[in-house]
């Protein structure tokens, strides 16, 4: 970068930098080639084939068949549900897990001095506990015996067997998802609420601005970039949901909380990796274009 | 609500608050023992279910069946404890995990330091689209490319493999991220004076920018550990056989196996073993797990 050395010298200097460089990012290429890249592609390619478990043997057996799969899929009545079941998980999901991870934020991040860093502690711990232990508890919980019909039955009501019934497994299977992430949640907007400058309160204040009208016209504005934030981070999330439904349910009873990512796992499992790979592509395009909102309506702040 | 919690945040107060604070005093008066009284309440509610499966693995099984809504054990014993290791094969699982974690761990660590650092600091044709790569590899959804992340599993001869668990996860686009963020915090007259000394990139790298690392490479550490060790479906898919089971697999597989669903000591012993380890990590190295996560907002 000297002015006036000598092009040539310039040049090789640069691509020994880039040699390096790029030496310096081979294993993270390597695995991004192998792990992401490729199956991207791959995954869009598999869903326009008639590609089964069976045929890893044999590639020459698979046929290209067109758009095929994605016709099946929207014939597909059980796909078309799950279509449905996610978008509910995704529209009770995000703003129940927003709205306990916000409360708790401004209640932490409120007055309190003492404990304020054990609640902070306890209230994360979920984010980080195993789901499939966490799962194992929510099923003796909500089991037709289990401890939330114990304290139904001591007010004299008579629990249902919860995840055995259409109607109210879905409910159980948002509350294990919403009990996981609202920790994360809680965490991003204390951070956005200790970002924004007291002197904004204290002139709210001096001019007369209850609580009520601080929060709504002041800490809600200043968090707009912390809350859409956080909302397409747990958009993303419920788009994608695997782990509850699987582990509470495998989506049952008939279906009523299977979700898209669980009806791709289905598929896979029994064979049909042409129509799985459909499925998932449908989740890329969705995540996908979540993403590029997020980055539209973030772009002028960041 | 607000108005207290800025006020008491922040550095000693100004003359000219007297009116906030004399607010937010008589508010305080009134609202504290109920605000510390909903916290705690939300708390408890927490904390239930791990307090519940804590008290359930240490009861006996004739215990749980004659009395299942019991909250503390009558007489505590280990027994769920050793049957998970004696005969439930928990003992397998757990050297399985412990395996695929430190292959992840110590990948995310060599792959990370150097694609972060390399990022953040070099100057080379194609910097942007290395970064790009890392943006791209955070945003796609696991489920999108499991398919044939599988096949090229199987390709590789690694289906049914430890390796094969842990080798998507060697190279997360989250560690690369974390290392780049920390690696723009450092100055680059120090690289700078290095290299006018003479010394070559490497050396710079592992002399001089590695040591001054040691918070990301510590955050890396957590977050690829939290993240092989609470993985589920890719495991799921791959291991195939008992004996490649992971413990969140291994603990799945057990608990919907016939001749263990209603065995509930054992499986709550089994949810101890796979939870404790993350879980005593988080109590004393929170900092780092709250950054990894939120600080980028990924899991």
């Amino acid at each position: 970068m000297i002015a006036g050395s000598p092009r040539k010298a310039r040049r090789s200097r640069g691509a020994r930098r880039t040699a390096v460089a790029w030496l310096f990012l081979a294993p993270f290429t390597l695995a991004f080639l192998l792990y992401t890249a490729i199956p991207t592609v791959a995954a869009l390619g598999f869903s326009l084939t008639d590609l089964r478990g069976t045929d890893l043997r044999h590639p020459l057996a698979v046929d290209f068949i067109g758009l095929d799969n994605y016709l099946r899929l929207f014939r597909d009545e059980s796909f078309l549900r799950d279509l449905l079941n996610t978008a509910l998980f995704v529209a009770v999901g995000v703003p129940l897990t927003m709205g306990v991870g916000f409360t708790l934020a401004l209640a932490v991040n409120s007055g309190i001095r003492r404990l304020r860093g054990v609640f902070r502690t306890v209230f994360f711990a979920p984010v980080v506990t195993n789901v499939v232990a966490v799962a194992l508890i929510w099923q003796y919980a909500f089991n037709a015996n289990g401890t939330v019909n114990e304290v139904l039955g001591a007010v004299g009501f008579a629990g249902p067997n919860w995840l055995d019934d259409p109607d109210l497994a879905m409910p159980v299977v948002i509350l294990l998802g919403v009990w996981r992430n609202f920790g994360t949640a809680m965490v991003l907007f204390l951070a956005g609420l200790q970002a924004v400058p007291r002197d904004v309160y204290e002139a709210a204040a001096i001019d007369g601005a209850g609580r009520w009208r601080q929060l709504r016209h002041i800490t809600l504005p200043l968090l707009l970039p912390t809350t859409l934030m956080v909302t397409v981070l747990l958009t993303v999330f419920y788009l994608q949901v695997f782990d509850e439904p699987y582990l509470l349910t495998d989506g049952g009873p008939l279906g009523s909380t299977e979700s898209v990512a669980l009806y791709t796992y289905h598929q896979f499992g029994s064979g049909e990796f042409g129509v799985s790979s459909a499925a998932s592509f449908v989740t890329l395009v969705l995540v996908t274009l979540v993403s590029v909102v997020q980055f539209r309506l973030l772009r002028p702040r960041t | 609500m607000t108005a207290v919690a800025t006020l008491e945040n922040a550095e000693p107060k100004s003359a000219d608050t007297t009116t906030t604070d004399r607010i937010a005093v008589r508010h305080r008066s009134v609202a504290r023992p109920l605000l510390y009284g909903a916290l705690v309440l939300c708390a408890l509610l927490t904390l239930l279910p791990f307090l519940w499966v804590l008290s359930g693995s240490l009861r006996s099984l004739d215990e749980i069946r004659s009395d299942p809504g019991a909250w503390l054990p009558d007489d505590v014993t280990l027994d769920n404890f050793t049957r998970l290791f004696a005969t439930a094969g928990f003992g397998r699982f757990l050297v399985n995990s412990i395996v695929v974690a430190a292959i992840v761990v110590a990948g995310n660590i060599v792959a990370a330091s150097a694609a972060g650092y390399a990022i953040a600091k070099l100057d080379f044709a194609g910097r942007r689209i290395a970064f790009g790569a890392v943006m791209a590899a955070l945003m796609v959804p696991f489920t999108a490319v499991f398919v044939p992340q599988f096949v090229i599993t199987v390709d590789l001869g690694l289906a049914d493999t430890l390796a094969g668990i842990a080798l998507p996860s060697v190279a997360m686009p989250l560690s690369v991220f974390i290392m780049r963020q920390y690696a723009l915090s450092i100055p680059d007259e120090l690289l700078e004076a290095a290299r006018i000394d003479g010394a070559g990139e490497f050396r710079i790298f592992f002399r001089i920018f590695l040591p001054l690392a040691g918070p990301a490479v510590a955050t890396i550490t957590i977050m690829s550990f939290l993240n092989s060790w609470n993985y589920f479906i890719w495991p799921l898919i791959v291991a195939q056989s008992t004996s490649g089971y992971t413990l969140p697999v291994g603990l799945a597989a057990t608990s919907q196996a016939a001749a263990h669903v209603t065995d509930y000591g054992l499986m709550l012993a089994g949810a101890i073993v796979v939870m404790l380890p993350v879980l005593v990590l988080f109590l004393f190295l929170q900092r780092h797990f709250v950054q990894g996560i939120a600080g980028t907002g990924m899991r």
